[in-house]
């Protein structure tokens, strides 16, 4: 099962190397990994999506409490949260699929950012779901590049 | 007052109270090793790095206090590396001081450089690269409270060498703030309640020991909570000596090379109370088989021990002490069912005693070839009571454990985790210095004897009187019985046949040594080797292919033992 779990961490040099090591080292699986300092400019946060039984995850989150650079790790499933994520997309856009690629644009609420004669690079951003369902839709038209930042995910309420 | 980087650390080791360190010389420590001199801390110059770090194990594991070790950049840091992932496997408490190229030239593939703080990464509790000097009293503070608290382990600080050279303002920190770091002690009073009420309608337990409750001195609690109860105790290799061995209540040692009785006990217990273990491989082979009528309680301070190899019905995070002591209490108040409880675990008993009487720990013995259970037996007679024997690894390692009869905590020093060979040489040494006094005896074999014996030059030069017992087989003896048992007798790569003259190698460093053959000769090379002041090596020529029985072969459930070959 797929779970997304938020680490705040002290924004030190080689930490980063220390969290990744540790799913290496153990043999867990990190799907995606975003990392950036919070509001506090010490503390950084990394937002990993990883997937696997309730007793591997038991150990990833105690594994991850153990670094001593970890300052708190919460598992966001199970919970509300609102999670968003941020795609671009280099798409083919000839003069036959230019106005599609606008269309699906305009429906699911994206923005073209870069324009030449033969492209567009669109930025999405939403829920995962939603980032899958606008890269299906635009994949017969030729995807040229796909980058995603993987998500980053939020408590809901106070 | 201004002080240098590395007058900071020296003072900085002064108010952690170290009054040794272990260490070798080089490029990028050369300051360190000048200021050194004006310290009142003594240095033992070890001849590799490896043993350094060995070293100070022993020191940390016989002291309780955390060792220290320095080495110089590049190979002298990766030396260290097998003495640290020997530490962290066994939970010990280090601090290793590593010298590095200076600043500009990290990353650069300087002479000596390696990035040492990413190699000790996995096998370091925590490690530092020091960066700024301002930082540097603070990393050394942290260092030391992180090595010793919570789990205990090693902690590595890699200090380039122009920080070494740059001063600053000199302020030690008093207290430590981490916000990452809050290891629990205390255990929550209602698991400890649950843990209560789990023992009193127990029929059939066992308490499972193993090293955690060495590092946390809490064997006195563990006697307390098991005699109490008269629960059986069985322990891991590292936990051997935290309970007495020759208690009535003692099962020796579980596991791949455990009793017959321990591991029979386990399988048909109800329930398994688990203190300062973590469920390692060699002592539970098949995990599907292990205890599996058995509620499980685990109490340890690290909770990514709890639930990892197997299923636990009630974990309690904390010190071990705190844990006993609680648990003990929970049961003082419920004293008055205790008689009952006692006496109906009196059929468990009864069929332990069973097992004991038709199973015992035997070996077959001899009149014309030195058994190596035997040369055991009589060193663990003649030998004082507060002796420490450290040993290598392989079949002399099991020997001890399966017929030495340890009695004092943090007497029996031996690499569990990692099965470090060369190991216990160095660790005697260290044990040594930190005792001078008291009969430190390294057991060994010809195999691993040789893969630290330069140490001899050490123990010489600072008249370490460590006894080293070396059961002589021309083998690598433990892979040689794998061969016989599991690979056809092919005996691949397992003679050491070149005959080493141990004695002629003794005299070389200016040791003592002696060499029998006889069985008729055991006590008396024992007894000699004790009374010879200074290092001695006694060599004993055993019965080549004696192997370590009973035995769990790999992969099978502990209740399938191989009783003899």
């Amino acid at each position: 099962m797929k779970h997304t779990i938020s680490v705040l961490v002290e924004n030190e040099f080689g930490v980063l190397t220390r969290v990744a090591g540790l799913f290496s080292g153990r043999g867990f699986n990190i799907e995606s990994l975003s990392v950036a300092p919070t509001l506090d400019p010490s503390v950084s946060r990394m937002t990993i999506v990883t997937c696997g039984d309730d007793g591997i995850l038991e150990q990833i989150t105690k594994q991850l409490n153990k670094l001593i650079d970890t300052i708190k790790v919460t598992d966001f499933t199970g919970q509300d949260y609102v999670e968003r994520e941020m795609a671009l997309v280099k798409v083919t856009a000839e003069e036959d699929t230019r106005a599609e690629v606008l269309r699906i644009v305009d429906i699911f609420r994206a923005k073209v950012v870069d324009v030449t004669p033969r492209s567009y690079t669109l930025e999405i951003t939403g829920a995962p779901t939603k980032l899958n369902a606008v890269i299906d839709l635009l994949r017969p038209m030729g995807i040229k590049e796909l980058v995603r930042s993987g998500p980053v995910v939020m408590g809901r309420g106070l | 007052m201004k002080k240098t980087g590395s007058q900071i650390l020296l003072e900085c080791l002064l108010r952690e109270g170290v009054d040794t360190v272990f260490g070798y010389p080089g490029g990028t420590v050369i300051n360190i090793y000048h200021d050194l001199a004006d310290y009142p801390i003594r240095h033992i110059l070890t001849r590799h790095e490896q043993a350094a770090v060995h070293a100070a194990d022993g020191y940390a594991r016989t002291t309780g206090r955390v060792g220290v070790a320095i080495a110089t950049s590049g190979p002298g840091a990766t030396n260290t590396v097998t003495g640290i992932a020997t530490a962290y496997m066994d939970s010990i408490p280090l601090v290793v001081i590593t010298g590095q190229v200076p600043t500009p030239l990290i990353g650069n593939d300087a002479f000596q450089e390696v990035d040492i703080v990413g190699i000790t990464r996995s096998i370091t509790k925590h490690n530092y690269l020091v960066q700024d000097i301002k930082d540097l009293a603070r990393i050394i503070k942290q260092a030391f409270y992180i090595a010793r608290t919570g789990r205990p382990g090693p902690v590595l600080i890699d200090f380039p060498k122009d920080i070494q050279i740059q001063s600053t303002w000199f302020e030690y920190p008093d207290k430590v703030e981490m916000r990452g770091y809050k290891p629990t002690y205390s255990g929550n009073l209602r698991q400890v309640e649950k843990a209560a009420n789990l023992i009193m309608a127990a029929r059939k337990p066992v308490i499972y020991v193993g090293g955690g409750a060495s590092g946390a001195d809490a064997s006195e609690e563990l006697l307390a909570f098991a005699e109490m109860t008269r629960i059986p105790v069985t322990t891991t290799l590292l936990g051997m000596a935290v309970f007495p061995q020759r208690h009535t209540q003692s099962l020796g040692m579980l596991g791949m090379h455990g009793t017959y009785y321990a591991n029979m006990a386990v399988t048909h217990s109800d329930l398994l109370i688990a203190v300062g273990a973590r469920f390692d491989d060699r002592v539970t082979g098949k995990i599907a088989s292990f205890a599996p009528h058995a509620k499980i309680i685990h109490i340890d301070i690290d909770p990514t021990s709890i639930k990892k190899n197997v299923r636990v019905d009630l974990p309690i995070v904390g010190d071990l002490k705190d844990v006993l002591k609680k648990l003990a209490d929970a049961l003082d108040r419920r004293s008055d069912e205790l008689p009952a409880l006692i006496h109906a675990m009196g059929p468990w008993r009864e069929e332990i005693a069973a097992w004991k009487r038709g199973y015992p720990m035997v070996y077959q013995s001899s009149d014309s070839v030195i058994k190596p259970q035997y040369v055991i037996e009589q060193l663990s007679e003649l030998c004082s009571e507060d002796a420490i024997i450290t040993t290598e690894v392989g079949q002399h390692q099991m020997w001890t454990a399966q017929f030495f009869a340890f009695s004092r905590p943090r007497t029996f020093l031996t690499s569990g985790g990692l099965g470090t060979m060369g190991y216990g040489l160095p660790a005697a040494l260290g044990a040594q210095v930190a005792f001078p006094e008291r009969q430190v005896i390294d057991i060994s074999g010809d195999g691993s004897f040789q893969m630290n014996s330069q140490e001899l030059a050490t123990l010489v030069q600072y008249g370490l009187p460590v006894k080293i017992v070396i059961l002589n087989n021309q083998y690598l003896g433990m892979v040689r019985q794998w061969q016989e048992l599991f690979f056809d007798r092919r005996y691949s790569q397992t003679p050491l046949e070149l005959p080493i003259d141990f004695v002629k190698l003794a005299e070389a460093y200016g040791a003592t040594g002696f060499s029998v053959s006889r069985p008729d000769q055991v006590r008396e090379v024992i007894c000699k080797a004790f009374e010879t002041p200074g290092p001695v090596i006694m060599e004993f020529k055993v019965d080549r292919e004696e192997n370590v029985m009973p035995m769990v072969p790999a992969g099978a459930a502990i209740n399938e033992m191989v009783l003899a070959s």
